[in-house]
């Protein structure tokens, strides 16, 4: 008796915990159903290559694809040199001391920092102080700043799992710190780098809070020619459409909303793709 | 001469290097600078107290009032809601994935949560706006489905990827021992596992917790669209409700470069940043907790 | 080998090293010449291979180690007067696992050359065939040079560690006990390779192989729990060791 009451509080229990997952996935399986069944209707070369018009009624959204590409292409230009100069401080060069530990402490709350306050700090550092203006440099610099803790974090990773025997044998055939670092290390780390970069990336080409005020254009049917000009961006786009703007189509709206997710998505499968194949080929 | 040379070369080398390793500092303090240097101003005209305790947000009024008790209470509310749905949901799909799964599936449905979090917020806060509010509407028979009620769903479902996997990490790293023993004194797989949790693998699930709440109290712009946004203390989850990060995203645009209208919406920042540093700071020390123990 | 001119090679002084608080080594004098296969035996944990990997500064990259005393190479002190780089060229180490990159043949032994600014193809070619031949490796890679590294036998993979540092033109040679994962085979071709190199380098051989002492050192020390015990002629060693303790080692009474 008691025994069959155990085996019922395991068998309930069981069955909790696997519908508290479902709840958990279920739901991004319908979003992805939902937006592709609506939004396909919209795409069409047109869609993806034309300028918007009418007020954006009609028309495409390739001002905003474009400027979505400049922004994310701006901001790995500056986060992945400084990440990865970074990571390579605090696994190859930093003792473990107070510095150090202030250092990841940071890291850790960069990756905390809601995306409007950077989009308030790109506002008040790069817009105003810099007087870079609402602009693409200041845009990118601002989500070159937010992903930087993704990339640290993936470099680190990536640097640590280089084997430790891989620096001594450099070092002992009389290479410099740095050669070792950039010949016997860094080559080994870099698949772990890519991928948290493209990682990196789909978190830059998503987000509009830190945009919203440093770079994002409302509507702007032409293409910049600086990089002082303000862009369109998609996710801002998908905004103003979904909220600012009555009488938008339906199916333009789930449209953009497929574009911008395809775009995500495919960043991020393209990462995990880079980062199986690496651990396929992986001898150590 | 050589070797001169290569010595120049290194010195330099480590010194840029080491300058890059404390950006992350540099930028932290930066962030603080400028939201104190911009947001600050504010204070010349309403005293700290009477900006976080007045139920007042009328910033275009004449005079303005900058009281952001309605806002915090609406961060609070959505936070409270997204708390309570998701912190046994995420556990109990954590230990699922870590307890039960055969690894297969574990594969599948941690790749489920990994693109989770990869949609982006806005495209969340679309589809919230899109199904969920006119859902929320017709089954309460109210005026508007965005309310405190979606925003703490759709929210709850956004923190899911950031509590699954920390909490599940933390439940892998228990070790095989203490299970072992558990299961050798006979006890039965479920009463393991909840041991386990309630004690081994307790500072990385309460991590997980915090670090989840802390992306909630974060975001934006998905809170924006299926809130309602309205600056009004709450009474129930079934009213609208606008957060401290919406009222930026939202007002920033219509705002006087250097105004007091600016500047509050900078000391909104100000205590965004506190409350998430402070939140972070705390879970980090758990996550450290949790792997001296494994 | 009594013909031999007995050039000091390393010189050490009053050597004392610790980790952390734990000392490692204590109050070691000792002298190695040129041109010998110097072997040191001891059970575990007596700072054979501390003392090997301070020869060459390894010491230095574990955290907590100190050092104190005098290592004179060429009566040059290394620790105050020498630049670590170019003494880890002159003093190459082959470990007792062998410790191939994830690279090819070729690039594993020009690894070296290519850190001491060589870039000439062909230079390199030399280099590295010159390098393979003298390891006794070259007839059995030749034709697969740009094939992975990790493809050859363990102890084809031992015999590449050694061609590598013999691509950077060492003048000591230090070998932590370099056969303890190798068949028998293997180790007697590592062995043989020694006594040829004995003639151009300097050698200085850790191991738990008394034998394998006895076969190829010139001299041997004993070191027991940090402390050299007895130094001296291999043959002596083996045969009328002066102290107990190396006696009791020798013929296996513990250890």
């Amino acid at each position: 008796m008691n025994l069959k009451n155990v085996k019922t509080q395991e068998k309930i229990a069981s069955a909790l915990l696997f519908g508290c997952t479902v709840l958990v996935v279920l739901p991004v399986v319908i979003i992805l159903a939902i937006i592709l069944y609506k939004g396909i209707a919209a795409i069409n070369w047109e869609f993806l290559t034309a300028m918007p018009k009418k007020g954006m009624t009609q028309g495409g959204i390739f001002p905003a694809i474009l400027g979505t590409l400049y922004l994310v292409a701006g901001a790995v230009l500056f986060a992945l040199p400084l990440g990865v100069l970074t990571a390579i401080y605090l696994v190859e060069y930093a003792k473990n001391n107070y510095l150090s530990r202030i250092i990841k402490l940071a890291i850790v709350n960069l990756a905390g920092v809601p995306s409007v306050v950077y989009g308030l700090f790109g506002l008040g550092i790069f817009v105003i102080f810099f007087q870079f203006g609402v602009s693409i440099l200041a845009g990118a610099l601002t989500l070159g700043i937010m992903i930087l803790p993704v990339i640290i974090t993936a470099s680190r990773e990536a640097l640590e799992s280089v084997p430790q025997s891989f620096r001594i044998v450099s070092l002992s055939l009389g290479a410099s710190k740095w050669q070792t670092i950039r010949h016997s290390v860094l080559p080994h780390a870099l698949p772990g780098i890519l991928t948290g970069t493209i990682l990196g990336i789909g978190r830059a080409a998503g987000e509009t809070a830190p945009i919203l005020f440093t770079v994002a254009a409302f509507y702007l049917p032409h293409l910049p020619t600086s990089i002082f000009d303000q862009v369109m961006a998609l996710p801002y786009h998908l905004y103003v459409i979904s909220t600012q703007v009555p009488g938008i189509p339906e199916s333009t709206r789930y449209g953009t909303a497929l574009v911008l997710l395809s775009l995500v998505l495919m960043l991020n499968l393209f990462a995990i793709i880079v980062r199986s194949k690496f651990r396929k080929k992986k001898k150590w | 001469m050589k070797v001169q040379k290569r010595k120049i070369k290194e010195y330099l080398i480590e010194k840029t290097i080491f300058l890059s390793g404390i950006t992350s500092i540099v930028i932290v303090v930066l962030i603080f600078i400028f939201l104190l240097k911009e947001g600050l101003t504010v204070f010349s005209s309403i005293s700290p107290a009477q900006f976080l305790t007045g139920k007042n947000w009328y910033p275009i009024s004449n005079p303005p009032q900058y009281g952001i008790l309605p806002l915090i209470m609406g961060s609070v509310a959505v936070t409270l809601g997204a708390a309570i749905l998701s912190i046994p949901v995420g556990i109990g799909s954590a230990l699922y994935i870590a307890e039960i799964a055969p690894k297969k599936t574990r594969e599948i449905l941690k790749a489920g949560i990994e693109l989770l979090a990869a949609i982006p917020s806005v495209v969340i806060g679309f589809i919230g706006m899109m199904t969920l509010g006119p859902l929320i509407k017709n089954i309460f028979h109210l005026s508007t489905g965005l309310t405190a009620l979606s925003g703490s769903i759709t929210l709850a479902f956004m923190a899911m990827p950031t509590i699954v996997s920390i909490a599940e990490d933390a439940i892998t790293a228990v070790p095989k021992q203490y299970r072992e023993a558990a299961l050798s004194m006979g006890a039965t797989r479920w009463q393991t596992t909840r041991r386990i949790v309630s004690h081994a693998a307790r500072p990385g699930i309460i991590a997980a917790l915090m670090l989840g709440i802390g992306r909630v109290i974060g975001e934006t712009m998905a809170v924006m669209m299926v809130t309602g946004n309205a600056a009004l203390i709450p009474h129930t989850i079934l009213q609208p409700v606008r957060t401290l990060t919406a009222t930026i995203a939202a007002e920033m645009g219509e705002t006087v470069q250097g105004g007091s209208h600016y500047a509050a919406l900078f000391a909104i920042g100000i205590v965004l940043f506190v409350i998430t540093f402070a939140i972070n700071g705390i879970a980090d020390i758990y996550l450290h907790k949790n792997r001296h123990k494994a | 080998m009594e013909t031999k001119s007995q050039t000091i090679k390393f010189n050490i002084q009053q050597l004392n090293t610790w980790y952390g608080n734990v000392q490692s080594i204590k109050d070691l004098t000792i002298q190695v010449y040129a041109n010998e296969i110097f072997t040191i035996i001891g059970p575990a944990n007596s700072g054979k291979s501390t003392f090997l990997n301070s020869l060459n500064r390894l010491n230095d990259l574990t955290p907590g180690f100190k050092l104190d005393g005098t290592i004179l190479l060429d009566n040059v002190d290394i620790y105050k007067h020498h630049d670590v780089e170019s003494l880890r060229k002159r003093v190459g180490i082959v470990f007792a696992l062998p410790t191939p990159l994830p690279l090819s043949i070729f690039d594993n032994i020009a690894y070296g050359p290519r850190m001491h600014g060589i870039t000439n193809k062909s230079t390199l070619m030399g280099i590295v065939e010159k390098s393979l031949i003298e390891s006794y490796l070259w007839d059995e890679v030749k034709d697969r040079l740009h094939t992975s590294a990790f493809n050859l036998s363990g102890g084809q993979q031992q015999r590449l560690c050694i061609s590598r540092i013999l691509a950077v033109n060492p003048e000591v040679i230090l070998f932590d006990e370099p056969t303890s994962g190798l068949d028998p085979i293997s180790t007697a071709k590592v062995e043989e390779a020694m006594l040829i190199f004995k003639k151009k380098y300097t050698i200085i051989l850790v191991t738990n192989n008394v034998a394998q002492a006895s076969r190829v050192g010139d001299r041997t020390a004993f070191f027991l729990m940090g402390k050299l015990i007895e130094v001296g002629d291999t043959k002596k060693i083996f045969t009328a060791p002066h102290e107990k303790q190396t006696e009791d080692y020798i013929t296996g009474k513990f250890g």
